[in-house]
């Protein structure tokens, strides 16, 4: 296998931008039959053996970095991780640089964190290898957005519903730096959902509503109203030295989600939220525990089910990937070594 | 027998001279590098001839607002290449920004440039010494000094000066020298992080916005301050509807208030960003559609005199980076003429007020004698075909960079030859 495998057409996945319901629909459903691999006795599948996938992080990521390692190693890839601090990016060498010197290596995907909006786009005008946006800056974080869908799908009957199509989603909190918010907003509405922005105006793009498609509140309960499905966003401590917010506990106190705060969203509803949870600051403890009406676990699980339905569709090269492939798939279906 | 070098005749032409409003197919003869005479004029035995039926025959352009990155950054652009670049673009005489390293804020970076630029002999270079020293802020330069070294106006360009306090004094000041101010109009704290405009494209790429009013602002507060001291200010690069705005009033009042819009300004918006193209990164960054009409508008009604390129020539390197990360600025000086005729072909502006904006008008609040075909003026002159069509290609432009935001664009307008002094500076083809 040479890097010139033209054939077959890499995509790459940028951003959520790019998916069409058909697209978001097939990741889905790839995950949802890939997941059952990761409750067996024996957690791995030849599927994706003498792929190399490498995890070029520029910024911290504990979870999003072990959810990609994982993927690639339980569907029996070999996975590199390389973390800016012990990257030549330190001795300066350039973001192409450490690219194309990756890529001078042959691997199948790199899977990119980087603090900076747009640098996937960067890097995708500069190298052939597909590459996966795991989150640029304040732009998108794909994967986040579509392991969310898929526990909002898990439970669609909970808040009797067959589909997206019309569901009212509050996402809620710091939108101006947050990726998951902009992946979210957009996906959501390519599915159909109705989507919600809620957060104090100034950690809100001044052109929210045009640019997201969404309309936007500041008052937490006047955006939670009806709310089937609540996402709040983490909040960086940081902000508050750059005067976005004055204080934690007028945060907490005017946009932080409380069991009585949520009480006006629809009965039932689900809430979700990315991590790492900043208890007592955007969400109260209390709710945070709650696995009644909390799926922040589940939305880790299926992280991992998203990843490998991702770096599957990536690394087979198929644009596609059928369900009926899937299934009689023998690779994906045999018990691995 | 050989005529005196810099002597020429230009037959047949469509001769424009914006200044007097002279509209009128001619020939144009050039002695000893000066104007000679337009008409049918009396050329002297051996003279040399250039036939210029079916061209405009032109001043030869002024642009006030260039970056020449000499000395200091000689891997951007050198005072012999962007003088080469100004010549392929029709640009005679070109207003060199100071911030170069050293900056221009003393009289001996003045001569080094001046001589740089004589022994390239490309184009004319004009410096501007900085407002303030290192482009600080705070501390006034030698205006005097300066001046008398050759320095045709002073700013801080690429920054604002953010000090009232200083700008009072600088416009203060100014005065003894009948001095002109240039400013970069931005409030840094309103700016913040920002790398695009504040507008739907920054809000859906998330990249931090500059709003328009971080312009506006500084404009509104400078004009304040003319009113106060009666210095010569003008605005570099003009970008918003509320800064055309308060120009408009100034100049209305008669303070002596001027402002000039670069080509990508007037024909383009934040939509160029695109999926984050750093060559349609600059400072001030592409606006919405609004202060872009409001610009044009500006333009037709006298308001905008100038149009200047704001060429910023950037190494490749400064540009392949992530979006926030990329230096601002675009080269312009090869498309400074046919993007002001794209004003004419859509109606903004006629051709005379176009060339205007691109001759006579900077080079009067320069106070150079150039952008004119007045008898005894330098023969600095530009023959193009106004028609031509042509694609903007960045890896053929005669600078060393390749940062435009107009790859790829169709245009109109070509340059066929251009003249410094009565010699042939850059013919096309050649």
């Amino acid at each position: 296998m040479t890097a010139k495998r033209s054939t077959l057409k890499r995509k790459h996945l940028l951003g959520m931008a790019e998916l069409s319901r058909t697209d978001i629909t097939q990741i889905l459903e790839t995950a949802a039959s890939i997941r059952e691999i990761n409750y067996r006795d024996i957690k791995k599948v030849p599927t994706l053996r003498g792929k190399t996938i490498i995890n070029l992080f520029f910024e911290n990521s504990t979870r999003t970095r072990t959810s990609f390692e994982l993927a690639g190693k339980r569907m029996s890839a070999d996975v590199v991780n390389i973390s800016v601090a012990s990257s030549s990016v330190a001795k300066g060498e350039t973001l192409i640089d450490t690219m194309i010197t990756l890529q001078a290596m042959n691997p199948d995907v790199v899977v990119v964190r980087h603090a900076e909006p747009g640098v996937h786009a960067l890097l995708a005008r500069h190298v052939d290898t597909a590459v996966v946006n795991a989150g640029d800056g304040g732009h998108e974080h794909p994967t986040q957005s579509l392991l969310d869908m898929l526990t909002i799908e898990d439970n669609l009957h909970r808040l009797n519903r067959k589909n997206f199509e019309g569901l009212v989603v509050a996402i809620c909190g710091d939108v101006l730096h947050s990726r998951v918010a902009r992946s979210n907003a957009i996906g959501l509405r390519t599915m159909g959902a109705q989507v919600r922005l809620v957060g104090p105006p100034t950690l809100m793009p001044r052109f929210a509503e045009e640019a997201l498609g969404a309309p936007v509140f500041y008052d937490l309960d006047e955006g939670l109203a009806g709310a089937q499905v609540v996402m709040v966003l983490r909040l960086q401590l940081e902000r508050m030295h750059a005067a976005f917010i004055p204080s934690v506990r007028e945060y907490f106190k005017f946009w932080g989600l409380s069991r009585r705060r949520l009480a006006c969203a629809a009965p039932g509803a689900l809430v979700m939220h990315p991590g790492p949870v900043n208890r007592g600051v955007e969400i109260s403890s209390e709710l945070t525990d709650d696995p009644e009406r909390t799926v922040i676990l589940d939305q880790v699980a299926n992280g991992l089910a998203i990843r490998m339905a991702v770096l599957y569709r990536l690394c087979s090269g198929r644009v596609v990937v059928e369900k009926e492939q899937m299934t009689t798939d023998a690779t994906l279906k045999g018990e691995g070594p | 027998m050989n005529a005196e070098a810099g002597t020429l005749l230009i037959k047949g032409g469509r001769v424009i001279d914006p200044v007097r409003r002279f509209d009128a197919t001619a020939d144009l003869l050039l002695v000893a590098g000066k104007i000679e005479e337009i008409g049918r004029p009396d050329p002297p035995p051996g003279c040399p001839v250039i036939d210029a039926t079916g061209l405009v025959v032109a001043p030869g352009l002024v642009d006030m607002h260039v970056h020449l990155r000499e000395p200091g950054f000689e891997f951007k652009e050198t005072i012999a290449s962007g003088t080469r670049t100004a010549a392929a673009g029709g640009v005679t005489s070109v207003a060199a920004m100071a911030n170069t390293n050293p900056v221009i804020d003393d009289p001996s970076v003045v001569g080094y440039i001046l001589e740089k630029a004589r022994a390239a002999g490309h184009a004319n270079v004009f410096p501007i010494g900085a407002l303030t020293r290192g482009l600080r802020g705070e501390t006034l330069t030698e205006m005097g000094l300066l001046q008398k070294a050759g320095c045709v106006a002073f700013s801080d360009d690429g920054r604002p000066v953010m000090d009232s306090g200083v700008m009072r004094k600088a416009l203060d000041y100014s005065r003894a020298f009948n001095a002109l101010l240039i400013q970069h109009a931005e409030d840094l704290g309103l700016a913040a992080r920002g790398c695009m405009n504040e507008g739907v494209v920054a809000s859906r790429l998330g990249l931090p916005g500059i709003p328009a009013e971080s312009e506006d602002i500084i404009v509104d507060r400078d004009i304040r301050l003319v009113s106060l001291t009666g210095g010569r200010y003008h605005v570099a690069h003009i970008s918003t509807r509320g800064a055309v705005q308060a120009v408009a009033a100034a100049r209305a009042r008669g303070l002596p208030v001027s402002c000039e819009a670069t080509p990508h300004h007037l024909a383009l918006t934040d939509i160029a960003v695109g999926d984050y193209d750093t060559d349609a990164k600059m400072s001030p960054p592409l606006r919405g559609e609004v202060d872009r009409q409001a610009l044009r508008e500006g333009l037709a009604q006298g308001v905008v005199t100038v149009i200047a390129s704001d060429h910023a020539p950037h190494d490749l390197d400064s540009k392949r980076v992530p979006f926030c990360q990329a230096a601002n600025g675009v080269v312009g000086l090869e498309t400074l003429l046919p993007i002001t005729l794209e004003l004419v072909a859509e109606g903004v502006v006629n051709l005379n007020a176009a060339l205007a904006a691109i001759t006579c008008n900077p080079a009067q609040l320069l106070g150079i004698d150039r952008g004119t075909l007045l008898p005894g003026r330098p023969a600095d002159v530009v023959l193009f075909d106004a028609n031509e069509a042509w694609t903007v290609d960045a890896a053929r432009l005669h600078g060393m960079a390749r940062n435009t935001c107009f790859h790829g664009r169709p245009v109109r307008g070509r340059v066929k030859v251009t003249i410094l002094a009565g010699r042939i500076v850059y013919r096309d083809g050649d």
